[in-house]
């Protein structure tokens, strides 16, 4: 219930939102959790895996029992923090992992099965039989034990993705990091200040606390007024700094929207940002530990500081009756907030005989533990244990101190290994465990007000000396500066179950067992029990946990020392991290110069790398593919076809040594080209395999124009870099892509040259313009190049404009060629185009064929070396043996093939050890009226004519196929040059 | 004779507000692609004497509105506006690459901010003034982007890429402006 006069809330604003189905009215500032528990509701979740009731157990990211599922439909959100979620207007939140409900659960029969379902459980019971695992125990097991669920939906929210730099880098806006970022910001360097939540100020919001003359809150929002005023600034709160990686990166998760309405138009629901900074501080607190004792898990049980923290932030008593239970001094705040809020206070219980407990006049137990709760779906009574015996107090809130555990979290995340600190009985960083990093207050083990206030000072003043800049004085105001003691306390002896990791069911007894079973190791320990595997990774028991295995073990806390944290600190959605990648996002597209209007005409397009090409244009009428396709075929073979092919790989090559160059790279030899000639070139990877092939044209006595394979372009261009960086630095060589600049078209077929001398300013013919010429030409007065290549083996060309007038340049090729009886062709028709005329693509050349394999083993000259020529020569390249190029065609006329499917002999069984090549291509010829491909073949040249099986086993095609030569169409090559 | 029509890069997409932020395209005119065979500094006193500009150092542009030489990677320069002079290809590769490139211009207060949202550069004040250039990515493109002016910043993707160019910068320039 609310307590009047208490709370950073703001009562004049009612914010009205659901859980499970019932509207609750809370303020403007308040968690689910704070608002939930002034609504009474003190049950927000069933445990993992036992489904025990639990409640609220903390008030931040640590959380580990109230975790909500938030949104419906494809927004819904699973496993939220109720600590962290904020309410506002409509917000709709339910709990999860109960069924029917969460006051009604049957799964909680698991409870009552747990002797059985102690750790190791499964390891022990699931084992046979072996095939029963994915099938049954798995899903079963899923089903009962688990968390939220995700809707199963595409999301439609937006997450955004975004960089920042700084100087200085301050996690955590608690007393420690608001003096050091002011320290820092005030000398002039540039600052971050990043915090988890939604009001910067850390503990000085949970505490009644003084800072100088006034309250620790108006002190810290006076702090954050002066640094959000200042340009070299930036304060990012509700933002978790969730990993530190190399060279000062870190990573860091906003909430833009997660506290409001706002969804679509663009507006983030979360942004994943990577931080640039120079130097960081790393001020990120502290966190309390219960203390383990039996039915420690009730809904009511909380942290000593959790219950501060509803009371002075969200002036929320969490109990009519609460009893405090803790091994330090710290605790005794709590009952003095509470008593002096009006809150009935039963008993403060220290476990320490001799503590001594000032300003609280209630009933004080010292030399007491609590050693067992009462009650089911809340918190009843407890039992203390002292010397006099047991007694049983009725409470229903009881805030417990174990302790507090710096939160070094981050330093771990570049193997930086914790040290013990046996006076404050917790681990610390170790001093540069992150470079450039400096660890300040609570979570470098400084607990007291005033000594987080001048720690944050120095670090703020050790960064900006690590910065060179020169520090201004900075006072530290007057606080609290209390000493830490404590005695320690991580279990209370007895019988039952005492909960540690509460997110995964793990108890005292589950950790003993481990080192019964000799898991002594605390990794093995972790995995066999599950202990801080969960979403909060432990954060709550992981000291607890172990000091009990040290315990069990014989050994001390350093020996056993800690498990790893990894990133992410609290859990990150994919969205987030992806953001900005789901649909158009996810890589960018080219698109041609011809691209809209090859759309237009309804051509299915298909990715190439990351171009779009149209796979064929269909023309009404058409109701399959292969229409379309034997039909664009035929504009090559008896009219003319238009194609875009700027997608085509060209880099442009000059200098003086570019002959020398091509020789080195290609096999073949190009410093004897003619200008104004192509040559047709292959090119070895340094191993010997068949790396690209292209045409290069000889535009000057220094100027080529290189063309590659569509999809590899990248790799070409980064291999040039290699060769002239690398092995050859000293030629006088340069090389540009020139793929974006020019737009071009193959043109081909029988009429090519007809529609070609319509549209050019100055007519070709067969002597000025022979096969494999090239040189410039005019369009329209667009000075443009003309290459006469073919891919298709008929008498074709390429035509090349700079770009910008590239989709004009398709619209005219196009209607000249349709009205020569010919048209647009896609990527289909090429394909089939190809085959026919036995041309390789990356079909063939996928990375295991040699030149000789392809059957052009004697391109590579032997008046020269070239990349690969000698990796070429190995005996196993070179063996007859090897799966060789030839052409395949099926006996039957009807007869189907498949690309990928193996061959074998005719009278072999068709398994692996049999394989004797495969299909790298096939398609239908519509000159030879069935199917023809491209495949390997043991020994392949030697075996023309003969008869072999193709078996495809994934698409259940088997085929009798003949053996034959490469080339199907024109062997002789006479189109071409016609 | 036939007669071509020009299309720019971003032609039908731009320009466009978002915000106090707006995206356009520029038409740049000439643009050069300058690479000297092996040593820059005898190439320099070339491009120096023919256009009045020196060779951009990494990071830098030179010459001024209308005449600029922008660093465009190892060993290679953008000359960008006038046509280049014929003594240049001498000692460098000397390639048109005037319709290589999609260039826009996104310019107003925030225009920083939208960057920060794809580029994994400081592009601020402090770390990258009037006349910086870098080659760097948008989201998943190789792009340059040089500052132009304040709070103006010239951007240049590979032309086919311009849809996506101007995809990107929306949503971000979106989702800035979604948190005025």
């Amino acid at each position: 219930m609310r307590v009047a006069s208490k709370g950073l809330i703001d009562r004049s604003k009612p914010v009205h939102f659901s859980f499970d189905g019932r509207t609750y009215r809370g303020f403007a500032g308040d968690t689910v959790a704070s608002a939930l528990l002034a609504n009474g509701v003190t049950l927000m979740g069933r445990s993992f895996k036992y489904h025990r009731p639990r409640g609220v157990m903390t008030a931040g990211s640590e959380e580990p029992n109230a975790l909500i599922t938030t949104g419906t439909g494809a927004r819904r959100e699973p496993n939220v923090r109720a600590t962290v979620q904020e309410i506002y207007d409509g917000l709709v939140t339910r709990s999860q992992n109960a069924w029917p409900s969460l006051d009604v659960d049957v799964m909680a029969v698991n409870d009552l099965a747990a002797p059985f379902l102690g750790a190791g459980f499964y390891y022990k019971t699931f084992m046979w039989p072996k095939r029963f695992w994915e099938a049954i125990y798995e899903p079963v097991i899923r089903k009962t034990a688990g968390l939220g669920a995700l809707s199963g939906e595409s999301n439609p929210d937006t997450y955004e993705r975004a960089y920042a730099f700084c100087d200085l880098l301050v996690i955590g806006a608690g007393p420690t990091g608001l003096m050091a970022a002011l320290t820092a910001a005030r000398a002039g360097a540039d600052v971050i200040l990043v915090d988890e939540d939604s009001v910067m100020g850390g503990r000085l919001n949970a505490e009644s606390e003084a800072v100088g003359h006034q309250s620790g809150a108006l002190w810290a929002a006076g702090i954050v007024a002066e640094l959000a005023a200042m340009d070299n600034v930036r304060l990012m709160p509700r933002t978790t700094v969730t990993g530190a990686y190399d060279g000062g990166m870190f990573g860091a998760l906003e909430r833009v929207n997660q506290h409001t309405s706002k969804r679509g138009g663009g507006a983030p629901l979360e942004a994943f940002w990577r931080i640039s900074a120079k130097h960081s501080i790393l001020a990120a607190g502290a966190l309390e530990r219960p203390v383990a004792f039996q039915n420690n898990d009730r809904p009511g049980i909380m942290t000593a500081g959790a219950v501060r923290a509803y009371l002075n932030r969200w002036g929320v008593a969490p109990g009519r009756r609460v009893a405090v239970f803790g091994n330090n001094d710290d605790a005794h705040r709590t009952a003095r907030d509470l008593m002096a809020a009006g809150v009935h206070v039963v008993a403060l219980i220290d476990s320490r005989a001799e503590a001594e407990i000032e300003g609280f006049d209630g009933q004080v137990i010292t030399g007491a533990v609590v050693c067992n709760t009462g009650g089911r779906k809340a918190l009843e009574s407890i039992t203390v244990r002292s010397e006099a015996g047991e007694e049983a107090l009725q409470v229903d809130c009881l805030a417990v101190s174990g302790g507090w555990n710096p939160t070094v979290h981050l330093t771990c995340y570049m193997n930086g290994r914790p040290t013990w600190r046996e006076d404050i009985q917790s681990f610390v960083p170790p001093p540069g465990a992150i470079p450039n990093m400096t660890v300040a207050g609570a979570c470098n083990g400084v607990f007291s007000t005033h000594g987080c206030l001048s720690d944050g000072v120095d670090a703020g003043t050790a960064a900006l000396k690590a910065l060179g800049k020169k520090a201004v004085a900075v006072e530290v105001p007057v606080a609290e500066d209390a000493d830490y003691a404590l005695v320690p306390l991580w279990a209370v002896a007895g019988k039952g179950r005492a909960w540690l990791d509460f997110q995964n069911d793990v108890s005292v007894k589950d950790i003993k067992q481990a080192a019964v079973e000799n898991f002594r190791s605390v990794e093995h320990m972790k995995r066999y029990t599950t202990q801080g595997m969960a979403t909060d990774q432990g954060k709550n028991s992981n000291v607890a946990a172990l000091a009990i295995l040290a315990d069990a073990t014989g050994r001390g806390m350093p020996e056993t020392g800690t498990t790893t944290f990894r990133p992410p600190y609290s859990p990150v959605a994919i969205a987030a991290m992806g953001a900005g990648a789901q649909g158009h996002g996810f890589a960018p597209e080219r698109h041609t110069t011809s691209h809209k209007r090859t759309v237009e005409r309804g051509a299915p397009m298909i990715e190439a790398g990351l171009w779009y090409r149209p796979s064929y244009f269909p023309k009404a009428g058409e109701t399959t593919w292969r229409q379309s396709c034997d039909r664009e075929v035929g504009y090559v073979r008896k009219a003319v076809g238009v194609c875009d092919v700027s997608t085509l790989g060209k880099i442009d090559i000059q200098g003086p040594d570019a002959g020398k160059l091509l020789d080195f790279v290609y096999t073949n030899m190009f410093s004897t080209l003619k200008v104004g000639r192509v040559r047709y070139g292959l090119m070895l990877r340094e191993d010997g395999m068949v790396m690209d092939d292209g045409t290069t044209a000889r535009l000057g006595e220094h100027h080529f124009v290189m063309t590659t394979t569509t999809a590899a372009a990248g790799n070409v261009m980064r291999h040039l870099e290699f060769v002239t960086q690398c092995l050859h630095p000293e030629w006088a060589v340069s090389f540009t892509s020139v793929t974006e600049q020019w737009a071009q078209f193959a043109v081909a077929g029988p009429k090519a040259r007809e529609l070609l001398n319509g549209l050019l300013d100055k007519e070709i013919d067969n002597d000025n313009w022979p096969f494999m010429a090239c040189g410039d030409v005019s369009i329209g007065g667009v000075a443009g190049r003309l290459f006469r290549i073919s891919f298709s083996g008929e008498h074709a060309y390429e035509v090349a404009v700079p770009s910008r007038f590239g989709a004009a340049l398709f619209d005219e090729l196009v209607k000249r060629a349709e009205a020569l009886g010919g048209g647009p062709y896609g990527m289909e028709a090429l394909n089939v185009l190809r085959i026919e005329k036995g041309f390789i693509t990356h079909a063939e050349i996928e990375g295991r064929a040699t030149a000789s394999d392809v059957g052009m083993g004697r391109m590579i000259s032997v008046k020269k070396d070239c990349i690969g020529k000698a990796m070429a020569a190995r005996p196993g390249l070179v063996d007859a043996e090897r799966p060789q190029l030839i052409g395949l065609k099926p006996v039957s006329a009807e007869g189907e093939m498949t690309a990928g499917a193996h061959l074998f002999e005719r009278e072999a069984e068709a398994v692996r050890v049999n394989a004797k090549g495969h299909v790298s291509s096939v398609g239908y010829s519509p000159e030879l009226g069935r199917m023809i491909g491209l495949g390997f073949f043991a020994a392949g040249p030697t075996r023309m004519g003969e008869v072999v099986r193709l078996v495809d086993h994934l698409r259940g095609v088997e085929t009798e196929v003949e053996i034959c030569h490469p080339v199907f169409v024109d062997p002789e090559g006479e189109r071409a040059r016609g | 004779m036939v007669e071509l029509q020009e299309m720019s890069p971003c032609a039908g997409l731009l320009p466009v507000t978002i915000g106090t932020v707006t995206l356009k395209e520029v038409a740049p005119g000439r643009m050069t692609s300058l690479s000297p065979f092996g040593d820059a500094s005898e190439f320099g006193a070339v491009l120096k004497a023919a256009h009045g500009m020196d060779w951009p150092a990494p990071g830098r542009s030179t010459g001024k509105e209308g005449a600029r030489c922008i660093w465009f990677g190892r060993g290679e320069a953008l000359l960008v506006g006038p046509d280049p002079d014929g003594k240049l290809d001498k000692l460098a590769a000397v390639v048109d690459q005037s319709d290589a490139w999609a260039v826009v211009t996104l310019e107003g207060a925030g225009a920083v901010d939208v960057l920060a949202r794809l580029v994994p550069v400081d592009l601020r004040d402090t770390a990258f003034k009037r006349g910086a250039t870098v080659r760097t990515q948008v989201m998943h493109m190789s792009a340059s982007i040089t500052k132009a002016g304040t709070e103006q910043f010239r951007i240049m993707v590979f032309r086919s890429m311009a849809g996506t160019l101007v995809h990107d910068l929306k949503q971000a320039m979106a989702a800035v402006a979604s948190r005025e």
